[in-house]
């Protein structure tokens, strides 16, 4: 395999590999970049069992062939080299070798036979749909922050994308929590996706999934099964498991019945809250809100730092309420919210709170309240 | 100072009939022996010993239950008799205290072995609890020294002949050196406390770590820890053995249950709530399995320990028969930062909590065993 390729082109389809190769692995093979020149192109494909990346550019290939190499030395090599150089590969697999030459530089690296490398079963899928980039952009960026880390309940761990009904007919919709927050994001209903079936997109492929997405003008090409999801870009295809478990009945936590509204601008609210949680301990980061008459008292009270209070003019005409919360999940939904104002819906300082933006119910976000 | 027997003692004391009779306390349907006054002991029971096990080697053996209420009250009958020796009082556990008496004789006008004479002297003529004293130069010389010669007995290890004393004994008399370590030291050939003076101190922290450098100080006698009253927790944890190793799940969540309660229990005693929960497992073959995880809140709620545990215990793939189960929280923080946050997805947890905040109150007035859960039988 010989071939040549602009450094820009390269780096940006070996970054995409070696972000999903995991760091520490035991089997060798799975550290390394799989790349296969044919024809006009050139191929990189990286996985690490539950995700596969290929990531397919232009190249002049001077001679077809195939090899791997690790992925992160390979990426570290490229990151180095000087913008607008022009990049060799060049494989001898006497040697076990491919040399990397650009300009004067010359670098040498070991490589694994490419039948080692493990490729991920082709599958059959259900569905297929397109959807603009920005539309999948906003649905996992809006939820990917209440995917929860708890091991023991490993279908959290993902973002649900299902289909669902809503007021207007059927959407496409994320939901993910962590039992403390959770996110529940809809988009119109892409046509030909109405039979997807409902799959739970584990975190590390929200994380590579974003990268797919931040071009606005493209359309991403959705393939979804029971067991494998695909997202792909006229370059990039993107092929993860998905996380064999049930969502839980999102619907039920979702509060419905909450009548006391505050609305407040939500980046001045976010800054507030993250002045006053400066003196809450580590441990506890409890915020209080007392909401009384268009007013809102933000306070901290910790025996051991000390006390803060700050106090926002917002719109509030229900009976006085004190309702505490940890000030992290405040800042993550107050940030949320871009365009308009923060509509709180609140019950009593014991029940599920309620966030959206405005009026807009196509992203909800619920909170769970903390003694304070 | 350490009690003699003193469960055993409490309840000859409170029950003259029993006085010379082998009196065992334990029970419970998979019981052990939690104490075994003197006479049962010469017959061979031990304390942990299976009850089934102790009646075999005493059939004749008084079998009471325990009741801790009662020797916690006597506990703090002695424990105001010490206060007048010191304040620097480091209980260990209900019958056993450590006492820092240096700079005391100007006060008291006479030397601390004359005052703790006359303390267990009060002990036995007040309380009719007999205990032995162990005095010494560091915490732990005075430990071995209280077991030295027991009942009753009154054992000092002075500074010059520390040594000496040290040498032909064996390493395990080293509190916290169970039969792992044992086996680790005699593997590098050391049994006696001799053995342990001819290795230098970089090759004994090389093949043991943190550990070998605590031996090579305890070898010669040296321990610089301070008798602490209010030594901070960093943990509760409970375990027990079985007297007959099992894979059975029911039966292990059974025994976890009870270890969870009585983590918690303790945890509510104190205030606390910890905030990472862990699972300990013994094997059939010795090894020692830990898990531990982080909770989503610190809790000092039995059933949110036993879920955690429990849900650990169901990560791993049981190979083997286990002999000891555990449960244990760390990280402890005060309890007005317990279990703050409900969980969206378990609205039933509020009321589980409701619910085990009245079994406690229930608990306290009528008794631990007044209200039980069905697991708990297992």
């Amino acid at each position: 395999m010989k071939l040549s390729i602009e450094r820009g082109a390269l780096l940006k389809a070996v970054s995409q590999a070696q972000s999903v190769v995991e760091r520490r692995n035991t089997i060798p093979i799975l550290a390394n970049v799989l790349i296969e020149a044919e024809g006009e192109h050139v191929q990189f494909r990286a996985t690490d069992l539950d995700i596969e990346v290929v990531d397919k550019t232009v190249a002049q290939v001077e001679r077809a062939g195939a090899t791997t190499v690790s992925a992160v030395t390979l990426h570290e090599i490229v990151r180095k080299l000087p913008d607008g150089a022009l990049v060799t590969l060049t494989d001898d697999a006497a040697k076990g070798r491919l040399t990397v030459d650009a300009g004067r530089s010359n670098f040498s690296l070991a490589t694994l036979p490419k039948e080692d490398f493990p490729v991920m079963a082709s599958s059959e899928y259900d569905s297929n749909f397109s959807a603009p980039a920005p539309v999948l952009r906003r649905l996992f960026d809006k939820s990917k922050f209440a995917i929860s880390t708890e091991e023991t309940r490993y279908y959290l761990n993902g973002v649900y994308m299902h289909i669902a009904d809503a007021d207007g007919g059927q959407v496409l919709r994320c939901v993910a929590t962590d039992g403390h927050r959770l996110a529940r994001i809809d988009a119109d209903l892409p046509d030909g996706a109405s039979d997807m079936p409902g799959i739970i997109v584990p975190r590390k492929t929200v994380g590579e999934l974003r990268k797919l997405l931040e071009d606005d003008d493209v359309q991403i090409a959705v393939s979804v099964s029971e067991t494998k999801v695909r997202f792909a870009t006229p370059e990039i295809t993107l092929t993860s498991k998905v996380i064999d478990g049930t969502f839980p009945d999102y619907q039920r936590v979702i509060p419905a019945g909450n009548t006391r509204r505050l609305e407040v601008d939500a980046s001045e609210f976010a800054k507030a809250v993250d002045r006053v949680s400066t003196v809450s301990s580590e441990r506890s980061r409890a915020v209080k809100l007392s909401l009384d008459e268009d007013r809102l008292v933000l306070s901290v009270n910790s025996p051991d730092s000390g006390a803060a209070e700050e106090e926002l003019a917002v719109a509030y005409g229900d009976e006085r309420l004190e309702i505490g919360f940890n000030a992290k999940y405040l800042l993550e939904i107050a940030s949320q919210v871009d365009r308009e104002n923060a509509v709180f819906m609140f019950n009593s300082s014991g029940d599920p709170t309620l966030m959206r933006e405005g009026n807009d119910t196509t992203a909800v976000y619920v909170v769970m309240p903390m003694r304070v | 100072m350490d009690c003699d027997a003193f469960y055993a003692s409490v309840e000859k004391r409170d029950n003259p009939e029993l006085a010379d009779k082998p009196v065992i306390v334990g029970g419970g349907r998979r019981g052990v022996v939690s104490a075994a006054c003197y006479v049962a002991r010469i017959r061979g029971v031990k304390s942990a010993m299976p009850m089934f096990q102790a009646l075999k080697k005493c059939p004749d053996a008084v079998v009471v239950k325990p009741r801790m209420d009662v020797y916690a009250a006597v506990s703090k009958e002695i424990r105001k008799m010490m206060e007048e020796l010191t304040p620097a009082i480091e209980p260990l556990s209900l019958d056993e205290a450590f006492l820092d008496l240096r700079g005391t004789e100007k006060l008291h006008g006479h030397p601390p072995a004359v005052m703790l004479a006359r303390l267990v002297k009060r002990m036995r003529d007040e309380l009719g609890i007999g205990g032995s004293i162990g005095l010494s130069h560091n915490k732990f010389l005075a430990k071995i020294a209280s077991d030295l010669d027991k009942p009753q007995g009154f054992a000092v290890i002075g500074q010059a002949e520390t040594q000496q004393f040290l040498n032909d004994k064996p390493v395990r008399l080293i509190w916290g050196v169970g039969s792992t370590t044992q086996d680790a030291l005699e593997r590098a050939g050391i049994r006696l406390f001799s053995d342990l003076m001819r290795w230098e101190r970089e090759d004994l922290h090389a093949r043991f770590g943190s550990r070998g450098e605590r031996l090579w100080h305890l070898a010669r006698g040296q321990d610089k820890r301070r008798v602490s009253r209010n030594a901070p927790i960093k943990s509760i944890s409970n375990e027990t053995t079985f007297f007959e190793d099992t894979s059975d799940r029911e039966i292990l969540l059974g025994h976890l249950w009870r270890m969870c309660e009585k983590v918690t229990d303790r945890a509510k005693a104190r205030e606390l709530a910890g905030a990472v929960a862990t699972l300990k497992l013994k094997t059939t073959k010795h090894g020692i399995l830990t898990r531990r995880v982080t909770l989503r809140d610190p809790t000092q709620m039995a059933e949110t320990l036993f879920q955690a545990t429990k849900s650990l215990f169901d990560q791993l793939d049981h190979k083997q028969g286990y002999r000891l189960i555990g449960a244990g929280l760390s990280q402890l923080h005060p309890d007005t930062l317990a279990d703050r946050t409900p969980d969206l997805l378990d609205p039933m947890a509020a009321q589980r909590a409701t619910v085990e905040r009245a079994r406690d109150d229930i608990r306290k007035k009528f008794g631990s065993d007044a209200i039980i859960k069905g697991r708990s039988l297992r």
